[in-house]
């Protein structure tokens, strides 16, 4: 089997025999960006002679049989959004063109241990706000399978370099969906954590109670090897939680017995593709087949959550995003009268459209007089929507769902209508508001030849259970 | 929102906006908060607002000093810089 068609889990397999080494594994994959990444846009940064060295330095350990880390000589691609000590570090941002962090990313720390190669940095939303990888203000990111149309987004840069064979394996975050979404659209396995499983220092904060760092891969188990490298307490961010990490990748290949599979009622209303909703039909009767209870369950408040999330997130980000004023680092505009109007000139110029469009909803729901109707009572209507999750997971073990209504849209067909844009992500972000772990995995193709997603979600920290699971049904599928 | 609030609300944000923008922010946001009107229909009485996912109390640690950045990785992405300070603009005399 060629090498860039290759899972993370066969690669390592062929390293760890010897019959094939990481600097070929990497120089194979970084052929591939010379040559495809020009069509497809997957890539801000790629450092090839550094990539080499890291793949050799992994080899000569391997060869002299000195202990070597869970990735060893497995290239990853970064998301931009989070810290490389010594490389570009942009978020797609004109802000940040030219920021290169002091330090590491725990995440990229943790690859670095795991002896990961990274192979490069890649496109996204700007400050991962978006669900198009089209806010990016560099490059334009296209779907690998129809490059008319989207990879999804915010993490469409990582989804497409999997997809594409440019990388096994890549790291997204996903604030309402930005690593599922894109790994539906591209046909990838993309995982988005459980609040407080995976340490946010040194991840350029966008929405601080939503944001989450999660693996993406052609296959479960990479996303189980990836996971198990990058989860775990880091004492830097205190909301990442205390608790060990399960070895994913050891039990994702065992099948879960007397699965129960929740199925909501609400998921399937107008504005459902019928292509998405019969492969996630055809998925449940896979599950069935496969011995599990496929129950119908209720998420009364699932209709509030598109409302709720942009509240909430946009407050967050308008005060997040309220570091860039053009002082410690960044861009800063070259015209402007007084200190105020520096700052007002620099994040005028500095931000593309996107970016000001939630700074200014989220300032406007924070402002006097509108902070309890909007911002209050979004926080108020989330809870309401975690406790209908914690209700569900009395009677039911995973809840399966489509990632989105459609399969991926055309480049440009939702740019003028941010509402649109924003429903698209109308399955995925309630995971994010309730801080539960959620899965995307390939579930077959529309009559357009366009991959479509199914969502798991899972209790907190229940990882391991959603990992398993979701195997079960790639199994089945022969995808994997 | 009208224009003024998108002007106020821009102020607030410490963003320049062009006229088109502000036109654009206008009808957007307008119609972004007609959208969010539908979070009323919930009723939310005796029902507290969730911050976080995970609900932490005060995490501690002890107050040792450690090694921070040094001056020069601290200032190296810096706009303006003499070498030893961030450079700003005169914060006296404007607003």
């Amino acid at each position: 089997m060629s090498i860039s068609g290759a899972t993370a889990v066969e690669l390592l397999a062929r390293m760890e025999r010897g019959d094939l080494s990481s600097a070929e594994i990497t120089g194979a994959f970084l052929d591939r960006i010379q040559s495809h990444d020009e069509q497809i846009g997957a890539f801000l940064f790629v450092d090839r002679d550094a990539a080499l060295g890291q793949a050799e330095q992994v080899d000569a350990r391997r060869k002299a049989g000195r202990r070597v880390g869970k990735l060893a000589g497995l290239p990853v691609a970064v998301k931009d959004v989070l810290c490389v000590k010594g490389q570009p570090t942009t978020c797609a941002s004109r802000m940040l063109r030219s920021f290169v962090p002091p330090y590491n990313a725990h995440v990229v720390d943790r690859l670095n241990t795991e002896d990961a190669v990274l192979i490069g940095k890649t496109n996204m939303d700007e400050f991962a706000m978006g669900s198009s990888t089209e806010n990016s203000a560099f490059k334009q990111t296209c779907n690998p399978w129809n490059v008319q149309c989207t990879p999804g987004g915010s993490s469409g840069g990582s989804a497409a370099a999997v997809a594409a064979e440019l990388a096994p394996m890549a790291i997204g975050s996903d604030t309402g969906g930005s690593i599922r979404q894109p790994a539906g659209f591209c046909g990838v396995v993309g995982l988005k954590t459980t609040y407080g499983r995976v340490s946010r220092y040194g991840l350029v904060a966008f929405a601080s109670s939503l944001d989450q760092v999660g693996p993406l891969a052609n296959d479960v188990a990479g996303a189980a090897l990836l996971l198990e490298a990058i989860a775990g307490h880091d004492p830097r961010d205190s909301t990442c939680v205390d608790r060990p990490v399960p070895q994913f990748s050891r039990t994702v290949d065992e099948p879960l017995r007397g699965l129960k599979v929740g199925v909501v009622k609400e998921h399937f209303v107008e504005g459902l593709d019928p292509e998405v909703e019969s492969a996630v039909l055809a998925a449940l009767g896979v599950y069935r087949s496969l011995g599990a209870d496929v129950r119908e369950i209720r998420l009364p408040h699932a209709k509030y959550a598109v409302a709720a999330y942009y509240l909430i997130a946009s407050s967050e980000a308008s005060s997040n995003l309220a570091r860039y004023d053009g002082v410690h680092y960044g861009f800063r505009a070259e015209k402007f009268d007084d200190l105020i109007d520096m700052y007002a000139a620099t994040r005028g110029e500095g931000f593309g459209e996107e970016v000001k469009r939630r700074i200014m909803l989220g300032t406007y729901a924070l402002s006097a007089g509108y902070y309890e109707a909007y911002y209050l009572k979004a926080l108020k209507v989330r809870r309401l929507i975690r406790d209908d999750f914690d209700r569900a997971f009395e009677s039911v073990d995973v809840i399966a769902s489509p990632v989105s209504p459609t399969p991926a849209f055309k480049l440009g067909e939702l740019l003028d209508d941010p509402l649109a844009m924003y429903l698209s992500d109308i399955y995925t972000l309630s995971a994010n508001l309730a801080g539960i772990p959620g899965i995307s995995v390939p579930a077959g193709k529309s009559g357009n030849g366009l991959p479509i997603g199914l969502q798991l979600q899972a209790p907190p920290f229940e990882e391991e259970r959603l990992l398993r699971a979701a195997r079960m049904f790639e199994r089945e599928k022969g995808e994997g | 929102m009208e224009r003024a609030d998108v002007v106020k609300t821009a102020m607030l944000a410490r963003l320049k906006l062009s006229d088109a923008e502000i036109g654009t922010f206008e009808s957007q946001i307008a119609r972004l908060l007609d959208y969010v009107e539908i979070l009323n229909e919930v009723n939310t009485e005796n029902v507290e607002p969730m911050a976080h996912a995970v609900e932490l109390s005060n995490v501690f640690r002890e107050d040792e000093p450690r090694e921070s950045l040094a001056r020069d990785d601290a200032l190296a992405n810096a706009p303006k810089t003499d070498g030893e300070y961030f450079l700003v603009p005169p914060i006296l005399g404007g607003i």
